[in-house]
C-alpha cells in the first residue's frame, strides 16, 4: 500500500508507478456532511499542485478541490456522479476523486499522517 | 462558548450527533447521513428534538379575544383541541414571527415560536397584554418532539394513544414509557406525524421508547431539507419584519375581514396596492445547490436572491426559494441562479415541491 500524503486543503494523495491517486480527507468528509455533487476535470488536463480541479458541494456548503500534485489527469471517478456519497462512506477507497499522471516528483509542501493528524486535531479544538 | 443544551442534550451525545449552534443553542445537525434521515421522514418516522423553540402559556379571561388581536390568522374558528399556524406582525405588517397557536381549553391558549425569536416575542406579547392576561414562558419545564413521517402512527408506544381524535392540526394527550405528554398532529416537514409536549424531567425515557420502536434520529439539517421541500418558509432566511405575509406567500394566513388585529390596516393598504416583491419556488437544472444570497436573474437584470436553497434528496436536485421582483418570473419562467460553479440554470415552479402524507392526513 502506498503511502498517503495530505495537503492543508484536506486533500490526500497516493502514488504508485507515477500515477497519482487523489481525494478528500475522512476529516474532511465529516466536516462537509453529505456530498451531493462534484465538479471533476476532464481526462487530459493540465494541472499544476496546487490549482482548484472542481467543486465539491454538500449539503452545507460547496468547497473548491486542490490538487496536491502536478501532472495530467489521467482517470476520472465517474461513480460518482450516481453515487456521490461514496465520498462520504469511503473518503479513501471508492471515493477516490480523480487519478493524475505526475509531473515530477510530489511536491515539498505536503504533509505526512503525522503531521495532518495534527493539523485537524488543531483545527477541531 | 457553550450554547444552551435541551434536556435530550445526553441522548444526542450518546448518539454521537454533530452538534452545531442553532440560534444559540447546542442542537444536533445530523446523527449520520442526512440523507437517511430525510428518507426516513418521508418513508417512515423520523424524531426531531426541537425543545430549543418556546413554549407559551397564555391564559385568563379573554386570552382568545387578546391573541385574536395579536396574530394575523381567525383564531375565532378554532375549537378547544385545535391547534392553527398563525403570523404576528409590526403595526406596519412586517412578519414579527409565525407560529403555531393551540388551545387547550376555553381561555387556555399556547403558542409554539421560533428558536431565534424567544425573546422577542415574549416581550412582543407582554408588551400588548391587557390587565388579566397571564403570558407564562413553559419553555424549560415542557420539552418538545416532533415524531414525523407516514408511518408516526402506526409505532408500536402510539398505538397506547387514541389517534383518531386527533386530527390535522387536532390536539390530544396521551402516555407513553409513563410519560404523560400533549400531542398535536402538527409539523414542519409535509409529512403526517405529530408533535408532543412532555414534562422535561421526563421526556428522556419518552424519546428513547420512540428510538427503540423504531423512530430515527433526526437532526436540524434533515428538517431544513424535509420542510423546504415541503415549501414551509423559514423565518430569518425566507422573512423576516421587513417582509409582509403577501410578499412571503402566506397571505392565506391573514384573515382582514376577522375585526381589529396588529397590523391590519397596513396589511389592507399592501393588498390592495399588491406587492413589490414576492417569493417563488425554484426546481434547479442539476445537482447544484442555490444557496442563501445568490443572485436570480431573468435575461440578465437581476430580479432578487435566494433566501434558502438545498439539494432535495426527493427530487434529486437543487431547489430553493427566493424573494424577487414581483412579475418578473412567472411559473415556468427559466432564471439564471449564480452559483460557486458559475450561473445555473432553475425553474420557477409552485411550492410546495414536494406534497408528502401530510396533504393526506385527516382534517378536522
Amino acid at each position: 500500500m502506498a503511502e498517503r500524503y495530505y495537503t492543508e486543503t484536506h486533500e490526500w494523495v497516493t502514488v504508485q508507478d507515477s500515477l497519482a491517486t487523489i481525494g478528500i480527507t475522512e476529516y474532511a468528509q465529516a466536516q462537509l456532511g453529505d456530498v451531493v455533487f462534484l465538479e471533476l476535470p476532464r481526462v487530459g488536463k493540465l494541472l499544476e499542485a496546487g490549482d482548484s480541479f472542481g467543486v465539491i458541494e454538500s449539503v452545507k456548503a460547496a468547497s473548491d478541490l486542490y490538487s496536491p500534485v502536478a501532472g495530467t489527469v489521467a482517470e476520472v471517478n465517474e461513480s460518482l456522479n450516481a453515487t456521490p456519497e461514496l465520498v462520504n462512506r469511503d473518503p479513501y477507497g471508492e471515493g477516490w476523486l480523480i487519478k493524475v499522471n505526475l509531473n515530477g516528483d510530489l511536491g515539498q509542501a505536503l504533509l505526512d499522517e503525522a503531521g495532518y493528524r495534527a493539523l485537524t486535531e488543531g483545527q477541531s479544538h | 462558548m457553550v450554547g444552551r443544551r435541551t434536556p435530550l442534550y445526553q441522548q444526542h451525545v450518546n448518539a454521537c450527533a454533530r452538534l452545531v449552534d442553532f440560534a444559540g443553542w447546542e442542537m444536533p445537525q445530523q446523527y449520520g447521513s442526512v440523507k437517511d434521515e430525510h428518507m426516513a421522514v418521508r418513508t417512515a418516522a423520523g424524531l426531531f428534538d426541537v425543545s430549543h423553540m418556546g413554549r407559551y402559556e397564555i391564559r385568563g379571561p379573554g386570552a382568545g379575544e387578546y391573541l385574536q388581536r395579536m396574530l394575523t390568522n381567525d383564531l375565532g374558528r378554532l375549537a378547544p383541541d385545535q391547534a392553527q399556524y398563525s403570523l404576528l406582525c409590526t403595526p406596519e405588517g412586517g412578519i414579527v414571527d409565525d407560529l403555531v397557536a393551540y388551545r387547550r381549553g376555553t381561555d387556555e391558549w399556547w403558542v409554539v415560536v421560533n428558536a431565534a425569536n424567544r425573546e422577542k416575542d415574549l416581550a412582543w406579547l407582554e408588551q400588548n397584554a391587557p390587565a388579566g392576561i397571564e403570558i407564562v414562558d413553559r419553555s424549560d419545564e415542557v420539552s418538545l418532539l416532533a415524531l414525523q413521517g407516514p408511518r408516526a402512527a402506526e409505532l408500536a408506544p402510539m398505538q397506547a394513544v387514541d389517534l383518531t381524535a386527533v386530527p390535522s392540526f387536532g390536539i390530544g394527550r396521551g402516555q407513553v414509557a409513563g410519560v404523560p405528554f400533549v400531542i398535536s398532529r402538527t409539523g414542519y416537514t409535509g409529512e403526517d406525524g405529530f408533535e408532543l409536549f412532555a414534562p422535561s424531567h421526563q421526556v428522556a425515557s419518552l424519546w428513547e421508547a420512540l428510538v427503540e420502536a423504531g423512530a430515527e434520529p433526526c437532526g436540524l439539517a434533515a428538517r431544513d431539507v424535509c420542510r423546504l421541500e415541503a415549501g414551509l418558509r423559514l423565518y430569518g432566511s425566507d422573512m423576516d419584519e421587513d417582509t409582509n405575509p403577501y410578499e412571503a406567500g402566506l397571505g392565506w394566513t391573514v384573515k382582514l375581514q376577522k375585526g381589529e388585529f396588529i397590523g391590519r390596516p397596513a396589511l389592507q393598504r399592501i393588498k390592495a396596492d399588491g406587492v413589490r416583491r414576492q417569493l417563488i419556488g425554484l426546481n434547479g437544472a442539476g445537482r447544484t445547490i442555490p444557496r442563501h444570497g445568490s443572485a436570480v436573474s431573468v435575461d440578465g437584470p437581476v430580479v432578487g436572491a435566494v433566501t434558502s436553497g438545498t439539494y432535495s434528496f426527493w427530487l434529486q436536485r437543487g431547489i430553493a426559494m427566493a424573494m424577487i421582483e414581483a412579475g418578473a418570473a412567472p411559473v415556468g419562467t427559466t432564471v439564471e441562479v449564480q452559483a460557486r460553479t458559475g450561473s445555473g440554470q432553475a425553474e420557477v415552479v409552485t411550492m410546495p415541491f414536494y406534497r408528502g402524507s401530510a396533504h393526506r392526513a385527516v382534517r378536522p
